[in-house]
């Protein structure tokens, strides 16, 4: 396939920094496909380990020790009313004071300290329920009582990460935009350089395919040299990524390392961009030389 | 269209071309060229020769007037069906136009691998006519390291290794010694016999009569109808001298 050219391809000085090029993209690209497949990882795990439950906590008022029952029936209320809630139970005070007893001892035990009443909330992972709004209903039919911060700190968390793996998308977008681009450039100056060889070869009787079966097998080739490059150099780096992540003890992205799985996703980009190069330059061939008389 | 005959392989009618805003240098050129001839395409330089063979090989489109090739009006083939019509014609280019980064032998190989002949049979047509224009020992070499006389000969390889059913030569035996410009000559007669149909522009006015072939003279754009007629304008008369032979694929293996 890449054995013979009948234009000297291979000694365009301009053709020859394109492997370099693409192995830039390419390591840039498999960065950011990394991080993706990081984020997802760490947003499912997350997503599904806290979705499936909700803390709801009711603060006594101001001077009293105890939160008010009829507070605590309007907030019940309006947990049951919300749809895709499941189940709903109301911790009682005993329950409240082993849950702060490993941070307040046995200080806990004194009656006179006003302890919050937790209601314990079984959801419906996939009702999709939306956190903060009812924050606001509880506050507003119950005063005091609030959705635990974490479940709403950790919405925000996920959709940051969200934010986060659409921009490293983009960024994997940006970089087959831009190799597509130097593809086009290349290839056009080649069939400028090479103007005299392509008429003679037209006049000789070949196909515009023809012409452009060279410069996409040369891309292809092009392609792939650089490819490899690119591979070569994320590999190590990814590694590196992952040991020092490890090191720091990063609990949080413990389990969210890449698999088998994501190594292959992340191996086989070097090939789709080798391919994107190789269609890349026969396209451009083939409607240039269409212009042509 | 109607009245085109199939053994009509080039017809001009009212051909005329000028580049760009310039004034024509190829004015009213009406001709025919039945299947078979041979003609020497004569002229000062200027006259436009050159112009008029890049009419023939479609470099170039008129600015007015009809060709037809093979029976077809060169004007409405569509650019899809162009490279189909020039595998039938063979280019002896009067600056070579060898690809320089190629080998001889890979030069020579162009014609037949575009046209997806195999590997195989392209090696032994094209190491066949390399030796019988006496560059066997060049197969490997690059055009810069050739001689013009070489250059000339692969040129020539290179337009008669498909078999065209016209070979259009600008110039061909300008750069070689009068024994090798006659032996190319022999292989043009002998291609011709076989039945390809052969114009020869040239200045060598010596070649011209010493093969007593028809003659088509260019004078500063006008094209002087052919001075010894063979073979064509000979509607009337028949067609006795076309060769009886029929084209022959295997052309080279009579060489």
């Amino acid at each position: 396939m890449i054995s013979r050219t009948d234009l000297p391809l291979d000694h365009d000085a301009h053709a020859r920094f394109l492997p370099w090029l693409i192995a830039f993209m390419v390591y840039l690209a498999m960065l950011a496909m990394a991080g993706i497949l990081v984020l997802n990882n760490t947003v499912t795990r997350w997503d599904r380990g806290i979705s499936g439950t909700l803390t709801v906590q009711a603060m006594p008022a101001d001077g009293s020790l105890d939160v008010d029952a009829k507070v605590l029936q309007d907030a019940l209320a309006v947990l049951a009313s919300t749809p895709g809630v499941l189940n709903v139970t109301l911790l009682d005070r005993d329950d409240t004071l082993a849950l702060v007893e490993p941070w307040l001892g046995d200080m806990a035990d004194e009656s006179d300290l006003p302890l919050p009443r937790l209601i314990d909330v079984v959801i419906d992972p996939d009702a999709g329920i939306d956190t903060e709004a009812l924050g606001r209903r509880l506050a507003i039919a119950a005063p005091g009582v609030s959705v635990d911060d974490h479940r709403v700190w950790l919405d925000r968390l996920v959709r940051l990460l969200q934010t986060l793996q659409w921009i490293a998308f983009s960024v994997v977008l940006v970089i087959f935009l831009v190799t597509i681009g130097t593809v086009i450039f290349t290839t056009r100056t080649g069939l400028a350089i090479h103007r005299e060889a392509i008429h003679v070869l037209h006049l000789i009787g070949a196909y515009d395919s023809y012409v452009a079966r060279q410069f996409a097998s040369r891309a292809l080739w092009l392609g792939l040299k650089g490819g490899a490059i690119g591979l070569a150099f994320a590999i190590p780096t990814l590694l590196a990524i992952g040991f020092f992540a490890e090191r720091m003890q990063m609990e949080t992205m413990e389990s969210s390392g890449l698999q088998l799985p994501h190594y292959i996703a992340i191996g086989v980009l070097p090939i789709i961009v080798a391919l994107i190069a190789m269609l890349t330059a026969r396209t451009t061939v083939l409607r240039t030389l269409a212009r042509m008389p | 269209m109607s009245n085109l005959s199939s053994d009509l392989v080039v017809r001009f009618e009212n051909v005329g071309l000028r580049y760009g805003l310039g004034p024509e240098v190829l004015q009213d050129i009406y001709f025919e060229l039945e299947a078979g001839s041979f003609h020497f395409l004569t002229g000062a330089s200027g006259a436009g020769k050159s112009s008029l063979m890049k009419l023939m090989y479609m470099a170039m489109r008129p600015t007015r007037g009809l060709i037809s090739l093979f029976g077809r009006d060169v004007a409405i083939t569509s650019r899809k069906d162009l490279p189909n019509l020039r595998r039938r014609v063979g280019v002896v280019f009067q600056e070579y136009r060898l690809l320089d980064h190629l080998s001889t032998f890979d030069n020579v190989a162009l014609p037949l691998r575009v046209a997806d002949t195999r590997e195989a049979e392209v090696r032994k047509h094209v190491e066949e006519l390399l030796t019988w224009v006496g560059l066997e020992n060049h197969m490997k070499a690059k055009p810069a390291t050739l001689s013009g006389g070489q250059q000339q000969r692969v040129a020539i390889a290179r337009a008669i290794i498909a078999r065209p059913r016209l070979l259009l030569a600008d110039e061909p035996t300008g750069n070689v010694d009068d024994r090798m410009a006659y032996r190319l000559m022999h292989l043009f007669e002998e291609l011709n016999r076989l039945g390809t149909t052969v114009v020869i522009a040239t200045h060598n006015q010596q070649l011209v009569e010493r093969l007593a072939h028809p003659v088509l003279h260019l004078d500063e754009g006008h094209l002087q109808l052919p001075t010894k007629t063979r073979g064509i304008y000979q509607d009337n008369d028949g067609e006795d001298s076309r060769p009886a032979m029929p084209y022959d694929p295997d052309v080279l293996n009579y060489l």
